[in-house]
């Protein structure tokens, strides 16, 4: 049969799986923890029995939305730790799917390359912060997980669990993490927090902090 | 095989003038967590002993250079991309121009070898010629390895 366009189905399949609604708290909870999470911990999350928690995470793990790590529980080691348990992350990989195709990714990734070739950096940083600025801003922290950075609030510090613009950042690094310092700088104006760049593998490269002057 | 990598840059200023003075101070915490990164193996330094900016690669008393191996690719982008090193990248303008043309460029030598700064420039050459190729890549534009280095001594 000749189509015009195909869904990837991997990737459809991926995300028709959050369609059931443990499923989906189950992957939100793993998601935004900022630790491995193990099954115990999961299932109350969500409310449900710890056997059907499993149940869920694996085929979570199955669809490839989820990794799964062997581990012994915090604080036991030796001989008489016991069996190493079954903890979940977020994986890496990225789903999308659009209908009708649409691939904003591929323009994203030539406007960047030929601002960063024409040394335009300054001006796309400054676009992103009145972008920022312009966006509505409180309470902050729904605002961030509205745009999908995933906050973890802890001791007055915000980390940032998710980049939004995970692939375009890995290819244009300079110029999309100053991009994204500054829109996060905007947003956090007139608010109780300050954003400054604190890098690290597999997060964004953004946190924030509490201040007393706003 | 290892990972070479070569960093040119032209300073909007002498490096003793007060323009230069917050990179010139950040070098050294910067070398250092470069030193004790996960596959970091050598960088160049200068007669001084603590890094390369007194050395000037083209003819350009202006031209610095940056000149390391790492043990991969993904190394080097976790240190210089995943670190604080970033925030010395995100304020590159602060301190050095637009050049309009790549300033990074990659290749794989022989474990141990220790590139030359003439030897650098010459991939940085061909990387600004041709774009990116086994010679010389970059990091969107990765090459992998050579089983066996055909240049080799």
């Amino acid at each position: 049969m000749e189509v015009g366009f195909r869904i990837v189905p991997v990737d459809i399949e991926a995300i028709a799986l959050l369609q059931d609604p443990v499923r989906r708290r189950l992957y939100e909870f793993v998601a935004g923890a900022g630790a491995d999470v193990g099954r115990n911990e999961a299932s109350s999350a969500a409310g449900v029995s710890r056997t059907l928690a499993a149940f869920h995470l694996d085929k979570l793990v199955e669809g490839g939305l989820l990794d799964a790590v062997f581990r012994r529980p915090e604080g036991r080691a030796g001989p008489g730790a016991g069996r190493p348990a079954k903890y979940y992350r977020r994986a890496e990989t990225e789903f999308t799917a659009s209908v009708p195709p649409r691939d904003y990714r591929g323009v994203a990734s030539l406007l960047a390359e030929t601002v960063a070739e024409a040394g335009l950096d300054d001006r796309a940083v400054e676009a992103a912060r009145e972008a920022g600025r312009a966006g509505e801003r409180e309470p902050l922290l729904d605002v961030l997980r509205a745009r999908g950075y995933v906050p973890l609030e802890r001791d007055e510090q915000v980390r940032l669990l998710n980049c939004p613009f995970h692939a375009l950042a890995e290819e244009f690094p300079p110029l999309v993490c100053a991009m994204n310092l500054a829109l996060l700088e905007g947003l956090a104006e007139g608010t109780s927090w300050r954003a400054r760049m604190a890098p690290g593998a597999g997060r964004c490269c953004v946190a924030l902090s509490k201040t007393n002057e706003v | 095989m290892q990972l070479a990598v070569v960093n040119v840059a032209r300073a909007l200023a002498p490096t003793d003038s007060p323009v230069l003075a917050e990179f010139m101070a950040g070098l050294e915490p910067v070398n250092a967590l470069a030193d004790r990164s996960p596959g970091f193996v050598w960088r160049l330094v200068d007669d001084d002993g603590g890094d390369a900016t007194s050395l000037r690669p083209y003819d350009d008393d202006r031209v610095l250079i940056n000149l390391a191996t790492w043990t991969s690719v993904d190394a080097l982008f976790d240190f210089t991309y995943r670190t604080v090193h970033l925030e010395f990248v995100r304020r590159r303008r602060e301190w050095f121009e637009h050049l309009g043309e790549p300033v990074v460029a990659l290749w794989w030598v022989p474990d141990g070898h220790r590139p030359t700064p003439a030897e650098a420039v010459s991939r940085l050459e061909i990387l600004r010629a041709h774009g990116p190729s086994p010679e010389a890549f970059t990091f969107r534009d990765r090459y992998p390895a050579p089983a066996l280095d055909p240049t080799a001594s």
